[in-house]
């Protein structure tokens, strides 16, 4: 007598996912694997043609296929071959010209007020200091009722700075200089997220606050009354950084997070309107090239990477074999032929982006760089550190 | 940590039999240690295969001390490198920072006995209070925790000298970078947790809702249009050779970088308004119409042109649009029925010229107005500035006079005495260049930059 054996497999199902004892079964042509329960389904509500998860995973992931073979049609010319032609830079030196000391703690971000020389620097032990950074006198600082202020951003007109953190809120405080008034007496809570706030940045006026967070959204706050006016959702996870885009339509932003992923954004419509994911690690930094055609991002699998905009593909790699710490902080010098790195190995970077060679390596922070921005003239750069100063370096 | 696994690869190749560091016999006071090498040797290694300088070899050697890859024989306290002939060893991959993390108490518990059970008062004053703490926090283990170090006391001392030395010095390395005393910096120290956000846990289940997005996401890319790489990537170059020029850290700047001379001249004659700009100022707003238009004094200029073209109406337009967009949500009806009024109704004294169906849409979406309700109508005037006026504003006489009549500064002469540094004057805070009251009213009229008034 013949006796069949129906080999038994116990592994995810193609339909459910669950983890059950599997049985084979034809799907369109195509063998699957289904527990007893899905087979029962099938059988008892037919075929439902496009349905199936193991179909819709299939069909994803060719489309995604079919998407990178139309970007890689139209990339015919590599960066560094087009920069050829290009003048090497010569000798590079830049110094520390002031060393800002005053934080407690590590310095966790800074931003640069548009009258090119004060900024203001906020930091774990929840201080935010407001500097002249030419003179590196202090002008104001205030105490947050929590620690980890990750964020910090100086409002366009230079009278009020937003900040928060741990706190889940973003919080602005006008800065005023009358004797008798205590800063937070004054203070504005204006986003309210449902995790860490990781990054904030007004847009063209006081009025309006751009916040990232790591509950993996983005959102736009009007500062006046707290109002949400949209909010941005995509993110896998923690979004960890954003920019706004220098266009003349000021319409769009960039957001990098721990999925990897780095998603622009239409600031009117909350929709996403491209993405990129190439990196290997968090996107810890995000920041717009200074035509707005691209943008550069720093990510703890230590490389930096530049996204031009219009071909929709990333066209350059900032990576050395002897960098193995992650990138916390980038941003472009004025002409946007040097992109600084602060890197998680107390260092700082500066890579030739046309040529995507490192041109100079800068050594004086005895901590993790955490946070790096070039002033607003292009005159310098300020970095901050975990341990626990900020330098301005020329 | 990404960096760990990288590091260990590092570790890896260091210990090639063929290509890594030579390794030999190094002698610590009487006792012969195999298998070490000496700190020049891993500086050397750094920077042969890494075409490193000696100054960043040594500060990735030292990066790796600090995280316990490699420890020091002589003076083992000190995670340092030191590029002489002071011995160094690898960590047994047991002690990596990556296997073992996070240590336990017990672990902890367990050394700091040992120590003191093998000679008192060998604890050192952090250790001490760590031990005293632990005493107290996992008391009810204390028996074992007592037990535990004796019998790896005794185990130890069936070893060779040069063996007890060598496992010694590995622990010890390992507890200095688990447990750094106070004062040194924790390598180990991440940061707030991330990856915490709901959306993560439930993303582990790729379901049909994920991929369904994947899809349309990129459905809708593929219709997207493209630009060939060439194209994009020239952007760059003809970028680049129009503002190097411009960039202070690439070109350096006249009369001098404020932060390297401490002279704030530089500052003071490109403020926000100068009565007569420097010729960089000037060239730059021929470069493209965003830059006219977004220096204050570029668009003072542009509003003196348009009056003598009859078109000053536009530039008005354009930033009654933008106070609407960058505006307080509360004032949005405000603000619109104030552009209507000025600029749209028939017969408005500064009537703005748009097409037809523009003005119907606009008009049309007045009537529930919204932040974004006037943004055709905006699109529509800014392309007519850029595409229209601007080309003849770059012909004109008026900016022509301002070429010719812009300056360049002289460069800062060398100061004789370089190291007698210049007094660094203090500048207002914008915060202050206004009462309270009108503050206000300057934190509403967006993108003009402050004014502080610079000592020349």
């Amino acid at each position: 007598m013949d006796q069949t054996f129906l080999a038994i497999v116990f592994g995810p199902c193609d339909k459910c996912s669950k983890e059950k004892p599997l049985r084979p079964v034809s799907v369109k042509s195509e063998q699957r694997s289904y527990c007893s329960l899905c087979v029962e389904m099938m059988a008892t509500e037919g075929l439902h043609e496009n349905e199936t998860l193991a179909s819709l995973k299939s069909e994803a992931e060719s489309l995604k296929g079919k998407l990178e073979e139309e970007r890689a049609k139209l990339h015919d010319v590599e960066l560094h071959q087009v920069a050829e032609r290009v003048e090497a830079l010569g000798q590079f030196v830049m110094k520390t010209r002031r060393t800002l000391k005053g934080h407690g703690n590590k310095v966790l971000c800074m931003d640069w007020c548009k009258d090119k020389r004060r900024i203001v620097s906020s930091s774990q032990d929840g201080k935010v200091i407001v500097w002249d950074s030419f003179t590196t006198n202090k002008e104001h600082a205030v105490t947050m009722p929590c620690t980890w202020v990750m964020a910090c951003a100086y409002a366009p007109s230079g009278c009020a700075i937003a900040c928060g953190g741990l706190d889940n809120k973003c919080s602005v405080y006008p800065l005023t200089f009358e004797k008798n008034e205590n800063m937070a007496a004054k203070k504005k809570s204006v986003a309210m997220h449902t995790n860490y706030l990781s990054a904030c940045s007004f847009t063209n006026s006081d009025m309006q606050i751009l916040t990232a967070s790591g509950d993996g959204t983005c959102a736009l706050w009007d500062v006046e009354s707290g109002q949400l006016l949209q909010s941005f959702h995509g993110h896998g996870a923690d979004v960890l950084c954003l920019d706004l885009a220098p266009s003349e339509t000021g319409n769009t932003f960039v957001s990098g997070g721990c999925d990897k992923k780095a998603m622009v954004w239409d600031m009117r419509s909350g929709q996403c309107v491209q993405s990129f994911e190439t990196h290997d690690s968090d996107i810890n930094s995000v920041r717009y090239y200074p035509s707005g055609d691209a943008f550069a991002s720093g990510s703890d699998d230590a490389t930096c990477r530049l996204y031009d905009l219009r071909a929709d593909r990333e066209v350059a790699i900032y990576s050395k074999e002897s960098i193995i710490f992650g990138a916390s902080s980038v941003d472009f010098s004025l002409s946007g032929r040097l992109l600084f790195a602060g890197y998680n190995d107390y260092t700082i970077n500066v890579w030739d982006v046309l040529k995507g060679s490192r041109v100079s390596i800068l050594f004086g922070h005895e901590n993790r760089v955490s946070t790096l921005r070039v002033s607003p003239d292009g005159t310098a750069f300020c970095s901050g550190s975990w341990d626990h100063t900020l330098r301005i370096w020329a | 940590m990404p960096c760990l696994r990288k590091m260990e690869r590092m570790i890896v190749s260091m210990q090639d039999p063929d290509m890594g560091i030579k390794m030999r016999n190094q002698r610590l006071l009487i006792t012969v240690i195999p298998h070490a090498m000496t700190g020049n040797d891993i500086v050397e290694w750094l920077i042969q295969k890494y075409g490193i300088s000696e100054e960043e070899s040594l500060h990735l050697g030292n990066l790796i001390v600090k995280h316990g890859y490699i420890y020091p024989l002589k003076d083992p306290r000190s995670l340092v490198l030191r590029a002489d002939e002071s011995p160094y060893r690898f960590q047994t991959p047991y002690f990596w920072t990556s296997t073992k993390w996070p240590a336990t108490e017990l672990d902890y518990a367990i050394y700091l006995a040992k120590k003191n059970i093998r000679k008192q008062g060998d604890l050192i004053e952090h250790e001490k209070d760590n031990y005293n703490l632990l005493h107290k926090r996992i008391n009810h283990t204390w028996d074992f925790v007592v037990m535990q170090a004796r019998e790896q006391l005794r185990a130890a001392k069936q070893r060779r000298k040069g063996d007890r030395i060598v496992i010694d010095c590995q622990e010890q390395a390992y507890w200095l970078v688990n447990r750094p005393p106070p004062g040194a910096p924790n390598v180990l120290e991440q940061g707030p947790e991330r990856r915490n956000c709901h959306t993560t846990r439930v993303q582990l289940t790729k379901n049909m809702d994920y991929y369904k997005r994947e899809i349309e996401y990129c459905r809708k890319a593929m219709a997207r249009t493209r630009v060939k790489s060439s194209i994009c990537l020239e952007g760059y170059i003809k970028f680049n050779e129009q503002y190097v020029p411009h960039d202070p850290i690439m070109s350096g700047c006249l009369p001098s970088n404020p932060w390297i001379t401490d002279d704030t001249t530089y500052w003071a004659m490109n403020a926000p308004t100068v009565t007569i700009p420097t010729k960089l100022r000037v060239e730059r707003w021929g470069f493209n119409f965003s830059e006219l238009i977004n220096d204050p004094l570029g668009r003072t200029q542009l509003l003196e042109f348009l009056k003598k073209e009859f078109s000053a109406e536009n530039l008005s337009f354009w930033e009654a649009c933008e106070e609407l967009r960058y505006g307080e949500q509360s004032r949005i009806s405000e603000i619109v029925d104030s552009i209507y009024q000025q600029f749209l109704a028939p017969g408005a004294t500064r009537w703005v010229n748009i097409d037809s169906k523009t003005m119907e849409r606009t008009l049309e979406g007045i009537k529930t107005p919204h932040r974004y309700v006037m943004d055709d109508a905006q699109m529509h005037i800014y392309m007519l500035m850029k595409k229209d006026s601007y080309p003849r504003f770059l012909k004109s006489d008026l900016y022509k006079n301002l070429l010719a009549e812009a300056i360049i500064p002289p460069e800062t002469k060398k100061r004789v005495f370089p190291f007698m540094r210049k007094q660094r004057h203090s500048s207002p805070s914008p915060a202050l260049l206004l009462p309270a009251g009108d503050a206000e009213e300057r934190s509403r009229s967006p993108s003009t930059a402050p004014v502080p008034e610079e000592e020349s």
